[in-house]
């Protein structure tokens, strides 16, 4: 196998009698380069159940691999798994893992290494944030070398994709402590690229792996550069310091739209996995009122939002699925900006301006008195904080916006953003907020039980708004038990419907994902699930290498 | 000379004590445990998981007993571990980080000396020139421009227009094949800009204080008596007058240290250096407890060995200071 | 002979230096500037519209706009309070720390000032910057936290001012005599030796309010300086770095007022210190 390849590679990096080419030709894939990464964070972690943060799970993906994972159009595949067989009942499923799947030190890939990673995630001592998926099995067997069994008490939806958790190697993590190994530092995984170093701080760097089983990939190396700092990262790019990053609208539309730039960069724009939301406190009396809830969905101009907060990069949100996923329910659309139905509402749930008809008022105390929209119920008037997380710009600007438009219709509204963990630990878990501006990643799978479900409402779970509506804890229960995806998708779209009626969120929107990647390199290509799905495919050709690694 | 320096030893133990206490006392003002980072707004984390992990890290025990059990192992120079999720080391992970914070310090100190010396005496010895007035200016715009913002501006300017230098970070990509010179000469270029900038603003400190030094020397008695004596200008100044200014400035030097140190957070953040600064802000925003004590403590104790030196370095090159006199 | 008293003779060597009366006009400036801010502030600075997001410097908006299309020179004047207060009330948390601490060192002496001067050496081996970021991400970014823990991080340099005058004034007859009267320490410090010794306060707190200034600037770049919604110097221009290139007007105009306040600041102290002290006459 081995000769092969390296005579497949002499044939391609002897220079041949190309043909009198434009500069900047595209003369096939071809193996070499090195594609070097911006990232504003460093990794924490190589060990995948321990590791939390984006830059840890950027790396991980590209050293280990899971059962299964989503192609191009977001649909469940294979990866460590050749197929799988679901029982008649729902309630088994059979992985037939792929035969050859090496480690990084060579041993062969086995059932029982999902074994262990399974048996990993569930035990207690293991500090892991993603345990849960698994524990809802009921049994795990390994049935031969490549082979893995896993049974639920009922059928659960949400299964098949939990296993596209990476798997980890047994034979150098069984029976030792996970959270003192040296696979933190030093991960072995069965990827498309092999770990090299790790400077703390500083740098990544993988290379590929030559007997990965779809195929070696094309870009030798992948670095990833750790720049803490926005402004010195877009510098970073414009010098050819790196070759990718994710940008911000206004330097995807305003600071990279010279033609030099166009020359050295290509730039994506795909819609992201996540949606932000105004969420309500339904727990407090103010927002208790259907009607008063429609009214804000009314008063907020979502397109001003998306204009002013992505510069138009992005899409308003419906619900919690993004357009495209195939439980998105296209019919259920925005309500529309429309103020005076909003003040209409208002009126109606008893928010009304004070009269201003006053006895004995002087005159710039009257004008002054018909100048104040602000709506009183019962002599207090409408106020309440909205609060999101500090250092996140977009929804500071996000909740801003929302304060104009509300203090139009007469809301007073304050902005208060915290930081992070004392938001969570002293106003979100103790549900101490009025509305909130926060935001979720787009699950893979649609399951809405952990944020949707009145059974999730304990202090520290996900549904701290306490939304409690029966039909709706029904439909989320149809939609999990069951691997009928007409079934799901059924239940799915009537919750969205429920969702629009009863706004337990106004959904703002779902931003455009603003990646930029050198020119030279070729090969990408935009789907709904991104770019980096095939990342293995992406080559640099011959005559636009940057980076000639000596081997 | 050796009684000297004990002496001054065994007065740093308090301080060391002292350091502890406060360190410990500040990062607990806070509300919100460090675990709340990797377990929460995750819609697969569950209660049990996060209590789990606060048993994990020992954060049920009291306050006290947390503190004293911190000192004990301080005592033996353990630093406990990380709360992120690499569980390393402190001592580790900030000695991973601590040379290259000391390196780009020390380097800037040395400029700082180097400029401001001539600087300061030359204004001292012309006082109310053009120079003078000048360089007043000069150093305290140093020292009023936002650090971060001038960076970017010379990053703008050398690293993308003009190409001449690297915009971040230590190395250059292809550092491991380049010569030996190259390595040098690569290193050399990507700390340029973040000594210069460093020095630029700790230059109005030093200079203004032998400024001032400078003026209050020339005008003792022994200044006269040299003059007197029919010394050239030149002398007089170079050999008697900065010999005696310098002095204090030397134990200016020492006190310089923690603002370098506590400066290099927007430094490093900046520039992409991977030094201490850089670890012990995230390390405060992600709560991580023995990170951030044991940064407070190291910081700290860079100052007093700074001033240390100091100390000693001004007491051996005047006598009246070892021996008591005043 | 000359019989002016010490305030004239201040008075006449500062007017002659040309830097601090230059810091001095750029300090009273901006006192104006925010004492009139409702009145010289063209817009509301907190209006939002999307429609002119970070349009460059035009007659509507001389210094442009900003990543909301609210007025920069709206907000650059409502930030100047902001600046202000921080650097006064961290200036006079610090100092009224200090003059106490001082005070009671250099008045009593002994233990009481070893225990003191101790307690100033501790605090003088943190890295102020360090402490400050570990208090304000760990209270939470309020401007209230950021002027408290300024003040409370930089009170050092006045105790040590303070405890020398006290050394020297002490033996001096004045007091002698008021103890003779039968005053007690209390009267004595506060209101007696206290008022001669402030004169190295008026120096140091000078150039405090400047270091408070770059501080919270320093404080929005990694975040967490004064939140938004309300302005401040520090967080237009730490909104503006990261487009730099284009839109200048957002680091141009924030960035170079801080330099010329607190370089304003400095000249001023600088020329007060210079014109205070015995030593340096020419």
């Amino acid at each position: 196998m081995r000769p092969l390849l390296f005579a497949l590679l002499a044939l391609v990096l002897i220079p041949g009698p190309f043909p009198p080419a434009l500069a900047a030709g595209d003369d096939g894939p071809a193996y070499g380069d090195a594609i070097i990464v911006g990232s504003i964070g460093d990794a924490s972690t190589l060990i995948p159940a321990l590791s939390a943060d984006t830059a840890s799970s950027s790396i991980n993906g590209l050293v280990y691999n899971g059962l299964v994972k989503l192609d191009k159009n977001l649909r469940l595949v294979g990866d460590l798994a050749e197929g799988w067989d679901i029982s008649e009942d729902g309630l088994t499923i059979t992985f037939h893992l792929r035969q050859g799947v090496t480690w990084h030190d060579g041993q062969p890939l086995t059932a029982r290494d999902v074994m262990f990673t399974y048996r990993l995630m569930i035990d207690p001592a293991t500090p892991t944030a993603y345990g849960e998926d698994f524990k809802q099995v009921k049994k795990a067997e390994v049935v031969d070398d490549h082979t893995f069994r896993v049974t639920y008490p009922r059928p659960f939806a949400p299964a098949l994709i939990s296993w596209g958790f990476p798997v980890m190697p047994a034979h150098l993590l069984e029976g030792k402590d996970i959270t003192t190994s040296e696979l933190a530092r030093r991960p072995v995984g069965t990827g498309p690229y092999i770990f090299k170093e790790w400077q703390t701080g500083q740098q990544i760097v993988l290379e590929s792996n030559p007997g990965y089983f779809e195929g070696r990939p094309y870009i030798t190396r992948h670095v990833t550069r750790v720049i803490p700092d926005m402004a010195t990262m877009f510098l970073e790019l414009k010098s050819g310091g790196i070759d990718s990053m994710g940008l911000t609208p206004l330097q995807y539309l305003r600071q990279t739209d010279t033609p030099e730039f166009g020359k050295q960069f290509r730039k994506y724009k795909y819609l992201a996995f996540s949606y932000t939301y105004l969420g309500f406190n339904l727990m407090d009396p103010k927002f208790k009122d259907q009607r008063v809830r429609q009214a804000m969905a009314y008063a907020i101009n979502k397109d001003e939002i998306i204009e002013g907060v992505l510069l138009g990069l992005g899409q308003p949100a419906n619900g919690p699925f993004k357009p495209g996923h195939w439980a998105y329910n296209e019919k259920v659309t925005s309500h529309v900006f429309d103020p005076d139905r909003a003040r209409k509402l208002l009126a109606e749930a008893g928010w009304k301006p004070r009269a201003t008809e006053e006895e004995g008022c002087f005159f710039s105390a009257c004008d002054r008195r018909k100048e104040d929209v602000t709506l009183y119920k019962e002599g207090q008037p409408f106020e309440f904080t909205i609060i999101t997380n500090q250092g996140n710009k977009q929804r500071e600007m996000c909740a801003l916006i929302i304060q104009q438009r509300l203090k139009d219709i007469g809301i007073r509204i304050k902005v208060q953003t915290i930081e992070w963990a004392a938001f969570l630990k002293e106003f979100i878990d103790k549900r101490n907020f009025e509305a909130c501006i926060l935001g979720w990643t787009i699950p893979l799978d649609p399951d809405l039980f952990d944020v949707w479900h009145s059974s999730k409402t304990r202090p520290g779970e996900l549904n701290f708004i306490s939304y409690k509506n029966e039909e709706v804890d029904r439909l989320i229960d149809e939609s999990r038990y069951t691997f009928d995806q007409a079934k799901r998708k059924a239940a799915l779209d009537r919750i969205q419907e429920i969702f629009k009626e009863d706004v337990p969120y106004v959904f703002l929107y779902v931003p455009d994902a603003l990646p930029v990647v050198a020119s030279r390199f070729k090969g990408i290509e935009p789907a709904p699930a991104g770019i980096d799905y095939n990342f293995i495919k992406w080559y640099a050709p011959e005559s636009l290498q940057k980076y000639h690694l000596t081997p | 000379m050796l009684q000297y320096v004990a002496k001054r030893l065994v007065l740093m133990i308090p301080l060391l004590l002292g350091i502890t206490l406060v360190s410990f006392v500040v990062i607990h003002l806070a509300p919100g445990k460090p675990t709340d980072m990797a377990t929460m707004m995750n819609p697969k984390a569950s209660l049990e998981a996060k209590e789990r992990l606060e048993k994990l890290y020992g954060l049920d025990k009291p306050l006290h007993v947390q503190y004293w059990n911190w000192l004990k192992r301080l005592a033996v120079l353990d630093f406990g571990r990380s709360f992120s999720p690499d569980r390393e080391e402190v001592l580790t992970k900030i000695g991973r980080r601590l040379p290259i914070t000391i390196l780009l310090n020390v380097l800037s100190m040395f400029l700082i000396f180097v400029v401001s010396i001539p600087i300061g005496v030359y204004s001292a010895t012309h006082q109310d020139s053009l120079f003078d007035r000048a360089t007043t200016v000069f150093v305290f715009v140093g020292f009023a421009t936002p650090t971060f913002w001038l960076a970017l501006l010379l990053m703008i300017l050398f690293g993308v227009n003009l190409g001449w230098l690297p915009i971040s970070g230590l190395k250059s990509m292809d550092y491991d094949q380049m010569s030996l010179l190259g390595q040098a000469w690569d290193r050399t270029a990507h700390l340029i800009m973040p000594v210069l900038l460093s020095a630029f603003g700790g230059l109005a400190g030093m200079s203004r204080y032998m400024r001032a030094n400078m003026l209050e020397v020339v005008r003792q008695d022994y200044i006269t008596t040299a003059r007197a004596k029919g010394l050239s200008e030149r002398a007089v100044i170079y050999k008697h007058a900065l010999r005696n200014a310098l002095m204090p400035v030397i134990t200016i030097l020492g006190l310089s240290v923690p603002s370098l140190i506590g400066g290099s957070v927007i430094f490093e953040s900046i520039f992409a250096i991977p030094g201490m600064g850089q670890l012990f802000y995230a390390s405060v925003m992600s709560r991580d407890y023995p990170m951030v004590m044991g940064g407070l403590v190291i910081g700290a104790v860079l100052t007093l060995g700074g001033n240390l030196l100091a100390d000693v370095g001004y007491a051996w090159a005047d006598p009246r200071v070892r021996e008591g006199r005043s | 002979m000359n019989t002016a008293g010490p305030y004239t003779e201040f008075w006449r060597r500062f007017r002659k230096n040309r830097l601090a009366l230059a810091g001095g006009v750029v300090v009273l400036a901006l006192f104006a500037v925010s004492f009139l801010a409702p009145w010289l502030s063209p817009y509301d600075p907190a209006f939002i519209d999307v429609k002119s997001v970070l349009e460059g410097p035009s007659r509507a908006h001389p210094f442009g706009t900003d990543n909301l299309g609210r007025d920069v020179l709206s907000r650059m004047i409502w930030g100047s309070r902001i600046s202000l207060k921080v650097g006064f009330v961290a200036v006079g948390i610090a100092t009224v720390i200090g003059m106490v601490l001082g005070a009671l060192a250099g008045y009593y002496g002994r233990w009481v000032d070893a225990v003191i001067m101790r307690f100033v050496d501790l605090m003088l081996c943190f890295p102020a910057f360090f402490l400050i970021l570990a208090v304000i991400a760990i209270l939470e970014p309020s401007i209230w936290n950021i002027m408290i823990v300024i003040g409370v991080t930089g009170w050092m340099g006045v105790a040590r001012l303070i405890r020398a005058e006290f050394l020297t004034l002490k033996s001096r007859e004045f007091v002698l005599a008021a103890r003779a009267a039968g005053a007690n320490d209390g009267r004595i410090i506060f209101l007696h030796i206290l008022p001669n010794a402030l004169a190295p306060i008026l120096v140091s707190a000078t150039l405090g309010v400047a270091g408070a200034i770059l501080t919270e600037s320093a404080l929005s770049f990694l975040g967490i300086g004064v939140q938004p919604p309300t302005p401040s110097w520090g967080n237009i221009l730490t909104e503006g770095k990261d487009n730099i290139s284009i839109a200048w007007w957002l680091s141009l105009y924030p960035g170079l007022a801080i330099l010329v306040t607190v370089l304003g600041y400095n000249l001023l102290g600088e020329g007060i210190r210079d014109s205070l002290d015995p030593r340096l006459k020419v």
